[in-house]
């Protein structure tokens, strides 16, 4: 009953006509985020996040939220209009979402997709909040100890699931914690790193440069070299009909869709997985499910609804370790997790105690943004049919713009905009050779955390480094560590080398 | 491809020395005081992970059979990628000198006009509105403000309207 009181309290923030206001902002904002080719979730949200100072640090976050949860829904669109995934975590809806608009059944699909993805997000956001208080309650328990293995858990399962080289996610695992280490040292004050003695690298290097160089800049330099020529988009009629239609089919597919609901949030909180693989996972299991296994492909309804369905589960499932334990359950979740520690609301269990206001207002914040992405959506397909025929280069100029002004405007030092452009440049060429991007963007926001954790605990335990193990808690997330490490190794061992190509996307 | 993932392995060996080598000027080994590891042993040994991964790709590649085939680079685009890449570069380097306000529509009049081939129209419309809402948005109501170098006199009847 505790649990209604707060939700309660939550909506008596949320519904404010300033927050209301924002979410319905944040999510139009992430929808077409989401609907353009090659922007995510993960590139909205870095490249508006230098923005949000123009509200408060609450109402910042829930803007935030709400442009990924946005987004989520967003990607779906072009999906289906274009046939080109609007965020990789839409890949698995253009597998019968072009199809059916192929068939001319685009505004249908339209529809299959956003209804499912609010089944999806409705579902997960109730999970969430059913999890969130306990989890933060067996996180209260956490030392600096349980910290460092948690952390440790979440890298290891980029090496152990993320699917991608194992030596390149490594390499980038400790890139990205080599980069945080840059500044002044934690314990001594006495400053490291300091490339070519430049004064800009005393404060360390910001999360939000490398995202906005990586997520903005590389991203576009990348689009820019895959994207040849303009798609054709394929128009799409709305009609009640077709709305009542779609909605008795959904309502139809319940089964699927709780099925989609559960496997993206649970499969979202891990930070190797997340939106993408799990809407492929659920795409897979619902045609081994389905009565009608050879219609998949050809444009089934459930083969939208089912991605769909998972995707917005999976991306309030990685909220979920974020808020409670302060490990990021995906690069956009880490950005979020930047943003939070940026406004001073350190995101982990002393959050539900100190600034409950807050998190029941972010959570509530989750179920208006659901709503509102639903109708927004519906109600906006013809402004998103229209924005798709937007010329690739205007939309990279102004995101080129953005990225510049929003890389100065946090700091204001020019230093801040040459490390975009530098971590632009350098993260283009390596997402080309396949290093993951995802673990970088998490090592760098978990680097001091991991640091700081590790060596409190070895000062506390005067240099004893078998106090991890000993704890019970901190010796089980370390011998889960371990068993994600030697994965790979495993499967090296039971198979012969094999060169292994995966396509390298950012995990949303 | 393989050229590529050699040159990209070389260069994080060196970048991993670099890094080696920047964090000895702490500490790296045990502190026995203390207790725990001194502030330069993390950067230190990660970097020394990464150069052992990156020599690990470095020997797989010339060890390897199968190996990813195709150009690093798509020839057709490449041109385009540089093209952009150079014009941000020079758009940044120009902010301190010439102002905000001069370098990022120039930036933009690049982009469209030249480089995206669009009317003068369209591009006119971006280039001024762009300025215009960076100026309300960043220094009239976050009160931050964008470099403007040579371009300062004129802003300063702007700053007496609104500050």
């Amino acid at each position: 009953m505790e649990l209604f009181a707060h939700l309660a309290d939550g909506f008596a923030t949320s519904l404010s006509p300033l927050n209301l206001f924002i979410v319905i902002l944040g999510v139009t904002a992430g929808l077409f985020i989401g609907a353009m080719p090659g922007l995510g979730s993960v590139n909205g949200v870095a490249i508006v996040l230098p923005m949000t100072f123009i509200v408060p640090p609450s109402s910042a976050i829930i803007l935030l939220c709400a442009i990924y949860y946005g987004a989520m829904y967003g990607g779906a669109i072009s999906s289906i209009l274009l046939g080109i995934p609007g965020a990789s975590t839409a890949v698995a809806t253009t597998f019968d979402g072009r199809p059916m608009a192929q068939q001319g059944k685009a505004g249908l699909a339209l529809i299959v997709a956003a209804t499912a993805s609010f089944v999806g997000g409705t579902i997960s956001v109730i999970l969430f909040t059913l999890f969130a208080a306990p989890l933060a309650d067996v996180a209260l328990a956490f030392g600096p100890a349980e910290e460092f293995a948690l952390v440790l858990l979440a890298f290891t399962t980029f090496v152990g699931l993320g699917g991608d080289d194992v030596l390149k996610t490594i390499i980038m695992i400790c890139l990205g914690l080599a980069l945080s280490t840059v500044g002044l040292d934690l314990i001594s004050g006495q400053p490291r790193l300091i490339f070519f003695d430049q004064p800009g690298f005393y404060s360390g290097i910001s999360f939000l440069v490398l995202a906005i160089g990586i997520y903005g800049v590389g991203e576009i330099l990348y689009t820019i070299e895959t994207s040849k020529s303009a798609p054709s988009v394929t128009p799409a009629r709305l009609t009640f009909r077709d709305l009542w239609y779609g909605i008795k089919e959904v309502n139809k597919l319940w089964r699927t869709l709780s099925f989609g609901s559960f496997l993206g949030f649970f499969v979202g909180m891990l930070p190797a997985a997340g939106a993408t693989p799990a809407a492929l996972m659920s795409y897979g299991l619902s045609k081994l499910m389905s009565k009608k296994p050879e219609t998949f492909g050809k444009g089934a309804i459930e083969g939208v609804a089912s991605p769909e369905t998972a995707n917005n589960a999976a991306s309030t499932g990685s909220l979920l370790p974020m808020l409670t334990l302060g490990i990021p359950g995906s690069p956009t979740t880490a950005l979020l997790l930047g943003g939070m520690v940026m406004w001073g609301l350190v995101p982990g269990p002393m959050l539900f105690i100190e600034q409950p206001d807050f998190v029941w207002g972010l959570i509530s914040s989750l179920y208006t943004a659901n709503l509102a992405a639903v109708l927004v959506n519906l109600a906006l397909i013809p402004l998103f049919v229209w924005a798709l025929r937007m010329p690739f280069t205007v939309l990279c100029a102004i995101v080129l713009v953005l990225c510049i002004v929003g890389g100065f405007a946090p700091s204001q030092k020019m230093h801040d905009v040459w490390l975009i452009a530098g971590f632009g440049i350098v993260g283009y060429l390596m997402r080309k050779a396949d290093y993951p991007m995802a673990p970088l963007v998490l090592a760098l926001v978990l680097g001091p955390l991991m640091e700081k954790s590790f060596r409190q605990t070895l000062i506390a335990e005067q240099g004893n480094i078998v106090a991890f193990v000993e704890r019970p808690l901190s010796g089980t997330f370390i011998a889960i560590s371990v068993v994600f490490f030697l994965l790979p190794l495993l499967k090296y061992v039971k198979r012969s080398p094999r060169a292994q190509k995966v396509p390298n996307e950012p995990a949303e | 491809m393989l050229m590529a993932d050699r040159i990209i392995a070389a260069s994080i060996m060196a970048l991993s020395l670099y890094f080696m080598w920047h964090a000895t000027e702490l500490p790296i080994g045990w502190n026995g005081k203390t207790g725990g590891p001194g502030g330069g042993a993390f950067p230190f040994w990660l970097s020394a992970v990464m150069f052992c991964c990156a020599g690990g790709i470095l020997v797989r590649s010339y060890r390897g059979k199968k190996i990813q085939s195709g150009p690093f680079f798509d020839p057709e685009t490449l041109s385009w990628v540089v093209s952009v890449a150079i014009a941000l570069v020079v758009a940044i380097a120009l902010i301190p000198w010439a102002g905000a306000y001069i370098a990022l529509p120039l930036f933009l009049f690049w982009y469209l006009k030249v480089f995206g081939r669009h009317g003068w129209v369209l591009t006119g419309i971006l280039c001024i509105a762009t300025p215009v809402f960076l100026f309300f948005f960043f220094e009239v109501t976050l009160k931050i403000l964008l470099p403007k170098g040579l371009t300062e006199p004129f802003f300063l009847p702007l700053y007496a309207r609104f500050f």
